[in-house]
């Protein structure tokens, strides 16, 4: 039974969300410990993701374990019509753990039934991609110093956005209040308006992103949208400059506000506010070497506090 | 004489199954589910007959054939009304319901062409999460699907 698997963030229990938030703690205060070492790691992307598989490689490579496998699918036996189950099979008589990224949804379950070796889900298509909602719940907790009791406000694309709803959905343990700002086109789906609902989460919803909405607001979640997510491209080109982040609007919030973006950002904030104390979004990125450090030791069952001795 | 009509309508089994109110729309879908299409027994199917309950209802006997229970169960999936009567020697032997598992493999397509389950050589795998409206969700990709819209395989 393959058990030790991060497949989806909503797999793992609120027990489990803090454990890692200590880990990565722990990681971020000692990033380069040897617990890794004779152990083989696979990074199966068949999907691009530069900045997914860096991250992955440097958390693996700081820990001392080595890695086999592949950036692009088109270099390997996918391409001559081998399945996923086929190439699973093969690369786990090598590896003690399997991160992959696939771009059909669900490959990562798939891939846990296939293998007994443990499987990291470093996304799947526009399903799951757990270790981002772990770097966005650790840059949440560092930043504020607990996850409970916050008001999140998300803009941008809220009904493509897997980010967004990967992390609503893990918020629920933590009594979070929602602002959601979008265009009519990119709402918050009704499926994740109504698991709020069940869960009890409180939200409003904002077509207008001002300075009003941001008032009580702690974290800022910023995301892309992105022209192809558009049925209607004049609705695109009306919108597309409503949902940006100035500068400005982030004199009269709380001094605790912290501004995250998934990245890659194109103009949705802007520049000027990079130098803005409350700018986290690069800082967040590099939360995510230690979130997945955290994630990789607990798929391996290693017990990081009695290998690195503290 | 008239009343003797009516009957023959739908003819008397000496033995098999008679799968009872499914509802019309949904009959062909049954009869897939069932696998009947490929089965060389005797089989009787009859739609838009009257009904008490439905008003309209189809109907599916199957000569000589009784149907394990978990087949006769993901038919539960579109007809979760239906009645099973097991036919022996002309007589009523067993009367059933339908349940609907909590799981169903097989019989469902997914309707996202981006899942896994449709790209691989795999049998699907849903889960019923409102057993009210029977709402299924794919066990990998996670999209949700009323039964009665399901691709049905």
């Amino acid at each position: 039974m393959n058990t030790n698997s991060l497949v989806s963030i909503d797999d793992i229990s609120r027990d489990e969300i803090l454990d890692l938030l200590e880990r990565a703690r722990f990681f971020e205060e000692h990033p380069n410990h040897r617990i890794l070492q004779g152990k083989v790691v696979a990074t199966l992307f068949f999907e691009p993701s530069t900045r997914t598989r860096l991250s992955f490689e440097t958390a693996v490579n700081r820990l001392g374990g080595r890695i086999i496998g592949f950036s692009d699918a088109s270099t390997t036996s996918s391409s001559k019509g081998e399945t996923l189950k086929d190439t699973i099979k093969m690369v786990s008589n090598y590896v003690d753990l399997i991160i992959m990224r696939h771009y059909l949804e669900g490959a990562a379950r798939y891939a846990t039934e296939v293998t007994d070796t443990p499987v990291i889900n470093a996304g799947d298509g526009a399903n799951q991609h757990p270790s981002q909602t772990m770097l966005d719940l650790y840059s949440i907790y560092k930043t504020q110093g607990t996850l409970e009791n916050l008001t999140i406000t998300m803009v941008g694309d809220l009904k493509y956005g897997r980010t967004v709803h990967s992390l609503l959905m893990a918020m629920r343990f933590f009594n979070p209040t929602f602002r959601f700002v979008a265009c009519n086109e990119l709402r918050m789906p009704k499926e994740y308006r109504d698991f709020c609902d069940a869960n009890g989460i409180r939200y409003t919803e904002h077509t207008e992103f001002d300075s009003e909405v941001l008032a009580d607001t702690d974290i800022l979640y910023m995301t892309r949208v992105q022209r192809e997510r558009f049925s209607d491209i004049m609705e695109y080109e009306r919108v597309k400059n409503l949902y940006t982040l100035r500068n400005d609007m982030l004199e009269d919030t709380k001094p605790t506000l912290r501004v995250l973006h998934p990245l890659p950002r194109v103009n949705e904030i802007d520049r000027d506010v990079d130098d803005n104390p409350k700018a986290y979004y690069f800082e967040q990125a590099r939360n995510g070497l230690f979130a997945r450090q955290a994630i990789i030791c607990k798929a391996l069952g290693i017990d990081i506090y009695k290998e690195a001795n503290v | 004489m008239k009343e003797n009509k009516k009957e023959l309508a739908v003819a008397a089994l000496r033995a098999g199954t008679v799968i009872d109110r499914v509802p019309c729309n949904m009959l062909f879908k049954a009869v897939r589910i069932l696998g009947i299409e490929q089965m060389t027994n005797n089989v009787t199917i009859g739609n838009n007959l009257s009904s008490h309950r439905l008003g309209t209802k189809g109907i599916i006997k199957v000569a000589d054939m009784e149907f394990a229970e978990d087949v006769l169960n993901r038919i539960a999936l579109i007809a979760p009304n239906a009645k099973i009567n097991i036919i022996r020697d002309y007589e009523v032997a067993e009367k059933r319901r339908v349940t609907l598992p909590d799981e169903i493999v097989g019989i469902v397509r997914c309707d996202n062409p981006k899942c896994i389950s449709n790209n691989e050589p795999m049998r699907s795998r849903f889960t019923v999460i409102d057993r009210d409206d029977v709402t299924i969700r794919c066990h990998y990709c996670g999209h949700t699907v009323k039964a009665g819209d399901a691709n049905i395989d």
